[in-house]
């Protein structure tokens, strides 16, 4: 740190400098001056859009080696002109919160406990389900012998926090393996 | 909205829910607008609003029915427009009766399935070589053949339907049903007395003040209030904007709600005009796009329906979406559907096959997601994804919930976070309870760590229909995927499975196009998807070209397009949801910053912006105008209308689709190009909206016999009981109406909100707002422990008392209302955990939509915390029984008049319906949906 200085002094520094109203750098530390903000130090700003609500509030999301450092409003965008609410101003916490899950979790039945188990097992065994599933619920036709060309055995929910292009890929399979039973949000 | 002169929010908390749009909201304001809170609480929105009027929770109706009465008893409203482009001057069918006629039932109910017939609400048809006034009655003039010609099809597929079917919400696409002539009888002087315009006048002459006061706890002043403020800022100079969000869904007539919204902006001419409309504010991100593209049972890409079954062949089907001789965009329906085979069938769609229609599944009813609960319950679902959704916190009813997965053998869970649907079988209140004890529970349960936004690319639409690219920021972590990555592996593996298969059943799978581009991860590129989304051209000069418009679509499998709203967001390979010239170096509308279905317009129907003959309203109110040098429609946006259709242009009775539109038909969608004060057809429980209470409501309906709607969803069963409505013995019990909503610092049910330190340490524990009234009635201690009982639950919550909540005097008796926001839930994972307010609710469903009623139920409070274990179930029972519930309680159809103390409408006692019919417990499997707004 530098040697004291009466020059330094707040008060003096504010008469000094021409922040008199002393709101500016004449009240700044020194380690306030020394530390830079993490948008200031990314490697990289990217584009997004909030995944709250439907206004579509654009985001700057900041990127330093390969992690999130930090999601801000975009003053571009012309829907929030730079604006988060207390939601999408957290949202930074949804990409690097403790809490966040990002191990694949297998729960047997009647067990008390998760296990771990590998993503590429897992989703063997979900289409080994799918299948089966798929099978003990086909109905070719109803009572009335009209053809009906689907299974009641597989069923689905969500959709409205996910993109266009994946809701478009699960309706396309869904109704092709003859499931119909697929719902979201908007019904709630 | 930041161009309205005047702004009503009833059923939204925008200011708290939408903080960010509501910047628009203060514009306006800040220049001059004045802004209408109706809610039954007082909010954030209420704060900065002119005024705050409170509401009974579920009598909106009355509220709109009244201003539509005052609109048109006072001779407000805007001449016109109204005669040029709604359907007031359209004669209906001599047959309709309304509820007025009938105490509360429209013509065409049927007691035995609670459905309507809904023949006699169609229009009266023009004879064609008749003078013009005679009226006709929804018959084929025998001697017109060519006409009949025309409409063979249609005719046959509805006069051949039975009346249950045709009843039924979910069959339609947002087109609505057919109606396959456009040329009906009229009286534009509006005089004749079965003018949509009189029928209007009539239905709603009861809706008065003083009925606003005693049905709503609205002021007569406060009335006044919003009656002049709203028809002040309407006409040629101005417009009056409504905003409303799942406080008018969440309803067993909830789309009758927006419906009785819609006829009032109608007759005040602020359809299709800056600053005017009806905004849905929805509460996902892209909640608007599941929609669109849907993850939803009775809708293919695009409103196309599902298929239904008896529909054999490809021309049943279009001929249930649209008659190619109706006016307007819905009669090219052949050209979408076609698109759409072949861009998931490929060439295995061919003219000789019927493009592949026989490989689309069929439904036969209502298979929502509360059908499905109940089919769990009943060990007929084995596997159940739930990808972004908390349905153990979020949906209605979550005991149901719960306990329908423990009848699944398998359950895929796709989120950040470990959420009580994942949770359920370890740390639920059935396990606390006693009723599930894990070492029993059967089901095998998947958690799938989901991808964040920012770790894959893809659009989002928005609630202005504007979809938004997101680029990749960084990779998923760990195992996370996005559901682009993992269906499509899922759907690889499937094939992979079944590529040996002879059953033809499997040909769909196998024939599917599912092949796109994916990087070194084997992740899809969402791009590829979009592109297939909007279209192609496969053969002749143009083939490989992605589609600029819908209107490129063709219905002899030269195209292809998986979802015809979006088809020109890829136009000339150029991804248009990236669009990102920054909003200050445009106009207001923005035209270059994503981009809006359809065709990147921005305010739909913006033909009824000009008059009739094309003309701005007013200099203020500009907008799209025709340009009578280069003969065509210009003006701030994207026309919506025939580019080249001069103003004055006849309608051609032979030509169907956009060639049928009249140069002043700015209601493109619609079958006769106007605006609908009266809905012919499309709504399932009533042309007009008319007041019913809910399904649990201790004021008896003020208005008909009928208390609640009879064609709402009920379902009868002893683990969904109602409390009793109105006079019925042991209303008492359940005394208070609750209702539920969010607040800033979370989202819907805590997923996204409860996992996350700041937003937690922001709202950290679950809640509810009582009256200082109530809260001194039942002995409630600020900050201290209230229980709240409903016939399905009950749960603890602190007790916040404030004057925000409102005890309003309904039919001269105080109404309490208790609000609960509905983040929370019980488990072991999250950083803020609580008893979760849907628990409270049971599922009685709008039979237009299949929506729950989620924001009014009956309810008792008491001081202190709730019991545990057995006691916590003995409690529940204990209200049950000394309410006397059973299935059949407030599930009658049609209210006997003996239980009712209603005053009644006009009709005498012992005419058609109401007084005869004695009540009849619903089936629990009453199909009926369309689709719409959520949350």
């Amino acid at each position: 740190m530098a040697r004291f200085s009466f020059l330094e002094w707040p008060v003096i520094r504010q008469l000094r400098s021409s922040d008199s109203l002393g709101r500016g750098e004449a009240v700044t530390s020194q380690r306030t001056r020394e530390i830079a903000p993490r948008t200031a130090t990314a490697d990289r700003v990217v584009q997004s859009v909030c995944p709250y609500c439907a206004v579509g509030c654009g985001q700057r999301v900041f990127v330093k080696d390969g992690k999130v450092v930090q999601i801000e409003g975009d003053p571009d965008s012309p829907i929030s002109r730079g604006r988060l609410c207390p939601k999408g101003a957290a949202s930074e916490q949804l990409v690097n919160a403790p809490g966040r899950q990002t191990r694949l979790l297998y729960r047997a039945p009647r067990a008390t406990e998760w296990q771990h188990l590998d993503l590429d097992t897992a989703i063997d065994m979900i289409a080994d389900r799918f299948i089966a599933a798929r099978r003990r619920g086909w109905q070719d036709t109803d009572e009335h012998g009209r053809r009906l060309r689907r299974t009641m055995g597989i069923a689905a929910l969500g959709g409205a926090t996910l993109d266009n292009e994946e809701n478009y890929l699960i309706k396309k399979l869904f109704t092709a393996a003859g499931a119909v039973q697929i719902e979201n949000q908007a019904r709630i | 909205m930041a161009n309205a002169d005047c702004i009503v929010i009833q059923g939204s908390n925008m200011a708290e829910c939408h903080p960010v749009g509501y910047q628009w909201v203060t514009e306006a304001k800040a220049r001059g607008a004045k802004v209408i809170h109706v809610d039954p609480r007082f909010t954030r929105t209420s704060a900065v609003a002119d005024r705050h009027v409170p509401i009974r929770a579920g009598s909106d109706i009355v509220l709109l029915g009244a201003l539509i009465n005052h609109v048109l008893s006072n001779e407000l409203w805007f001449k016109e427009y109204v005669v040029a482009y709604t359907n007031a001057a359209t004669i209906v069918n001599e047959d309709f009766r309304d509820t007025e006629d009938l105490d509360g039932l429209f013509s065409g109910y049927d007691p035995e399935t609670g459905e309507y017939d809904l023949e006699s609400w169609a229009y009266s048809r023009r004879e064609h070589d008749a003078s013009g006034t005679e009226a006709g009655s929804g018959t084929t003039d025998p001697d017109d053949h060519e006409h009949r010609e025309d409409d063979a099809h249609a005719d046959d597929y509805e006069h051949g339907a039975d009346t249950s079917e045709r009843a039924a919400g979910h069959q339609y696409g947002s087109g609505g049903p057919p109606i396959e002539h456009p040329e009906f009888e009229s009286d534009p002087t509006l005089q004749h007395p079965r003018t949509v315009f009189q029928i209007l006048k009539r239905h709603y002459s009861r809706y008065t003040p003083e009925m606003v006061r005693d049905a709503c706890g609205i002021s007569v002043e406060d009335f006044d209030y919003l009656a002049r403020t709203i028809t002040e800022n309407s006409g040629r100079e101005r417009t009056t904007c409504f905003a409303y969000a799942v406080g008018w869904t969440q309803h067993t007539t909830g789309a009758q709600f927006i419906r009785a919204a819609s006829i009032l902006q109608l007759l005040l001419g602020n359809m299709g005009r800056p600053g005017g409309g009806i905004m849905a504010l929805r509460g996902h991100a892209s909640i608007q796009g599941s929609t669109d593209i849907p993850t939803l049972f009775n809708l293919l890409p695009g409103y196309l329906p599902m298929p239904r079954v008896g529909m054999d062949s490809l021309e049943d089907y279009l001929d249930s979406v649209s008659s190619r001789t109706q006016k307007g965009y819905w009669a090219h329906a052949d050209a979408y559907t076609i698109s759409l085979l072949k861009a998931w069938w490929g060439d295995a769609a061919q003219a000789d096959n019927d493009w592949a229609y026989s490989y689309l599944p069929r439904l036969n009813g209502a298979h929502g997601t509360y059908q499905t609960v109940m089919s769990m319950l009943d060990d007929e679902v084995d596997g159940y994804f739930v990808f972004g959704q908390n349905p153990a916190v979020g949906s209605a009813h979550g005991r149901m919930q719960r306990l329908g997965m423990a009848h699944l053998k398998w359950l895929v869970v796709r989120d950040f976070s470990l959420i009580e649907t994942a949770t359920w079988w370890k740390d639920g209140p059935e396990i606390a309870s006693g009723e599930l004890r894990t070492e029993d529970i059967e089901t095998e349960v998947f958690f799938m760590p989901a991808a964040t936004h920012v770790e894959k690319a893809g659009t989002f639409t928005q609630t202005q229909r504007l979809l938004q690219w997101r680029h990749q920021a960084t990779t998923p972590p760990g195992d996370c995927q996005s559901e682009l990555h993992f269906f499509y592996e899922l759907g690889r593996r499937i094939r992979s499975r079944l590529a040996e298969s002879t059953d033809e059943r499997d040909r769909p799978l196998l024939d599917l196009m599912w092949d796109y581009p994916t990087d070194e991860h084997g992740d899809p590129d969402p791009e590829a998807v979009l592109a297939e989304i909007n279209g192609t051209h496969l053969t002749g000069p143009q083939a490989g070209r992605p589609l600029s418009s819908y209107t490129e679509m063709k219905p002899d499998g030269s195209t292809a397009g998986g979802c015809w709203i979006y088809s020109g967001v890829y136009a000339d390979g150029i991804n248009h949801a990236a669009n990102r010239r920054p909003g200050h170096e445009q106009g207001p509308n923005a035209p270059e910053w994503g981009w809006a279905w359809p065709s990147n317009r921005r305010i739909l129907y913006n033909r009824a912006s000009a008059d009739p003959e094309g003309r701005p309203w007013s200099e203020r109110k500009k907008f799209v105008w025709w340009d009578e040098e280069k003969q065509q429609w210009t003006g701030q946006d994207v026309p919506d209308f025939p580019v080249d259709r001069a103003p004055g242009s006849p309608s051609d009775p032979r030509a169907g689709g956009a060639a049928g539109l009249a140069g002043d038909d700015p209601f493109i969608m619609q079958a006769d190009g106007k605006g609908w004060l009266f809905a012919p057809k499309g709504m399932v429980d009533g042309p007009l909206p008319t007041h019913y209470e809910a399904q649990e409501s201790p004021v008896d309906n003020p208005l008909y016999t009928q208390q609640q709607s009879p064609a709402r969803i009920t379902f009868p069963r002893t683990d969904n009981l109602s409390a009793p409505s109105a006079n019925a013995a042991g209303v008492g019990v359940y005394p208070c109406i609750f209702t539920t909503y969010r607040l800033t610092e979370h989202h819907t049910a805590g997923g996204m909100s409860r996992w996350l330190p700041y937003l937690s340490e922001l709202q950290p524990e679950m809640f509810c707002e009582v009256s200082p009234e109530l809260a001194a009635e039942r002995g409630l201690e600020p900050y201290g422990w209230a229980t709240i009982i409903s016939p399905r639950a009950a749960i603890e919550a602190k007790v916040l008392v404030t004057e925000r909540m409102r005890t309003l005097t309904v039919g001269g008796r105080p109404v309490h209302q208790v609000g609960l926001p509905y983040h929370w839930g019980v488990g072991g994972e999250a950083f803020v955990t609580g008893d979760a307010a849907n628990d409270l609710l049971g599922i009685t469903l709008d039979p237009n939509v299949q929506i729950q009623e989620s924001k009014v139920g009956s309810c008792d409070i008491r001081p202190g915390r709730r019991p545990h274990g057995a006691e916590l179930l003995a409690l529940i029972a204990d209200y049950q029984t000394r309410a006397g519930l059973t299935p059949e309680t407030s599930n009658e159809r049609v209210t006997d008049p003996g239980t009712s103390g209603a005053v009644g409408g006009p009709a005498a006692p012992g005419t058609a319906n109401a007084a005869g019919i004695p009540g009849t417990p619903a089936a629990p499997d009453t199909p009926g949906t369309e689709t719409e707004r959520e949350g």
